[in-house]
Order: C-alpha cells, then structure tokens, then sequence
C-alpha cells in the first residue's frame, strides 16, 4: 500500500509533479483532476476568489479522504494538494493525481477524491465579482450544482455527514 | 491554550469569523457542556444571530454531534458551509 501525498499549498500547483509522485512502473492509468477558478458563478462575473481554511482540520480530512479510498483500492496511488490565499480566473485550486494499474480504479478514485473534499474539508471561498462587490459562497444556496455520479457508499458518507447536526 | 474558567474558546471562520468580527470568541458557557448548549451560548453574543441554529461544529479537529460533549480545554470550532475545491 503506498501512502497516500496530501498537502495545502500557498504557491501555484505543480501538476507535472502530482503527476511524477503517482506515476510507477505498475501503474497503467493515470488521471489528473483540475479545479480551477471560473469568470462566472451563479450569473455573476467572477474576478477571483480568496481561499481560507482550517488549516490542521482541513489537513486531517484531507489524509483522510485519502486513507479511505486507498483502503477501498488497494494499490491505488493518489496524490492531492488544494490551493489557499488569493486566486485569479484561470489559476488552479485544487488538483488530484490518481494512479493504478487499470483505469477503472484511477477514475474512480479522482472522482471519489474531489467529491469527498467539496463535502467534508473545512475550506471556505470569498468570490470577488468584477463589480467590486464579493461573497462567501454558500454551496447550500448555490443554484445550477450539478453532481457527477458518485459512489453509493460515498453517499451514505455524505448523508451520515449532513445528519451530524440534527441528531 | 485552555479556556479561561467560564467559558469556551471558540474558533471561527470565514462568514461566521465575520459575524463575529473576530476569528476567535469566548462563549458564555462554562466547559463541560454539550454542543448545542454551546451554539445557543454564542448565539446570545453580538453577531450571534447569524450563526444558524444548528451549525457544523468540530471538537478537536473532527467533526461533532449536536449532543457531543465538550470538556475543558478542547479545540472547538463552529464551521461554515464548506466550500472547498
């Protein structure tokens, strides 16, 4: 079982090298996933977004997203790093390196990865709109979310997630 | 750093950081107590009124249950919708 590399980065992501820590000899599939900053959200047109986190939280949840899919696929390597402080359009926020012997195993991973993080890492964005105005965004408000397919047992975690506060 | 006698120390973040004005508030609650007495305890405080009734919280970097106990000198944290990636 390789370790899996996770990290919060305050300079650009290097995705040559999330790419390099995942690739092996008995890896046959590599994908990469990459969020980047967008000119428009929910209609408004988008300047740049300042990334804030719990730091030591959002590290832990990181190593854990990771651990747990590692521990469903064996032999899977994955390496992440999420991106904090001030972005620009275009500048990535986010990228998963995923590596296995078949593809099935490295998709699934990378989806699994960035699902799990949008849900569970305490990381806030603050939207700068052209307008001069700006916004942390609520996801739970937010219209046009469209959700890729996803694992059944990855909703099961969301939903224990969601329910955390109205036991 | 533990909490003073009385009350907890509370970490906050992003929109809630700015209800507050500070990134650090000390809820009029003494430790032990549950989660939700500790929510209800900052929502008396200036700025309080826009926290929701039942926010995410996280004790000691995990996250809790309404009916979780907090205990002298945990991390606590009161979490806004996250919206990473």
């Amino acid at each position: 079982m390789t370790t899996p590399y996770v990290a919060l980065v305050h300079s650009p992501i290097d995705v040559a090298r999330l790419q390099q820590r995942v690739s092996n000899d008995d890896v046959g599939a590599i994908t990469l996933f990459i969020g980047t900053v967008r000119n428009l959200n929910d209609g408004r047109a988008v300047t740049g977004i300042d990334y804030e986190a719990y730091d030591a939280m959002a590290l832990r949840e990181l190593e854990a997203v990771a651990s747990e899919i590692v521990a469903k696929m064996p032999d899977v390597r994955l390496a992440i790093e999420h991106r904090l402080g001030t972005l620009v359009v275009g500048e990535i926020s986010v990228a998963i390196a995923a590596g296995h012997a078949r593809r099935a195993i490295a998709l699934d991973a990378s989806c699994e990865a960035i699902e799990a993080i949008k849900r569970r890492a305490p990381i806030w964005k603050r939207e700068h709109y052209a307008d001069g105005d700006w916004c942390w965004v609520d996801p739970t408000k937010s219209s046009g979310n469209v959700q890729p397919k996803i694992t059944e047992e990855l909703a099961i975690v969301t939903a224990a997630l969601a329910a955390t506060m109205s036991t | 750093m533990s909490a003073s006698p009385g009350s907890v120390n509370v970490l906050l973040f992003a929109s809630y950081a700015d209800a507050f004005g500070s990134r650090q508030v000390s809820a009029p609650i003494g430790a032990p107590c549950s989660v939700f007495e500790l929510v209800e305890a900052l929502r008396t405080l200036p700025g309080g009124a826009r926290l929701p009734e039942r926010p995410l919280v996280a004790v000691n970097r995990s996250w809790s249950t309404a009916d979780a106990q907090i205990s002298v000198g945990d991390e606590v944290a009161v979490i806004p919708p996250v919206a990473g990636g």
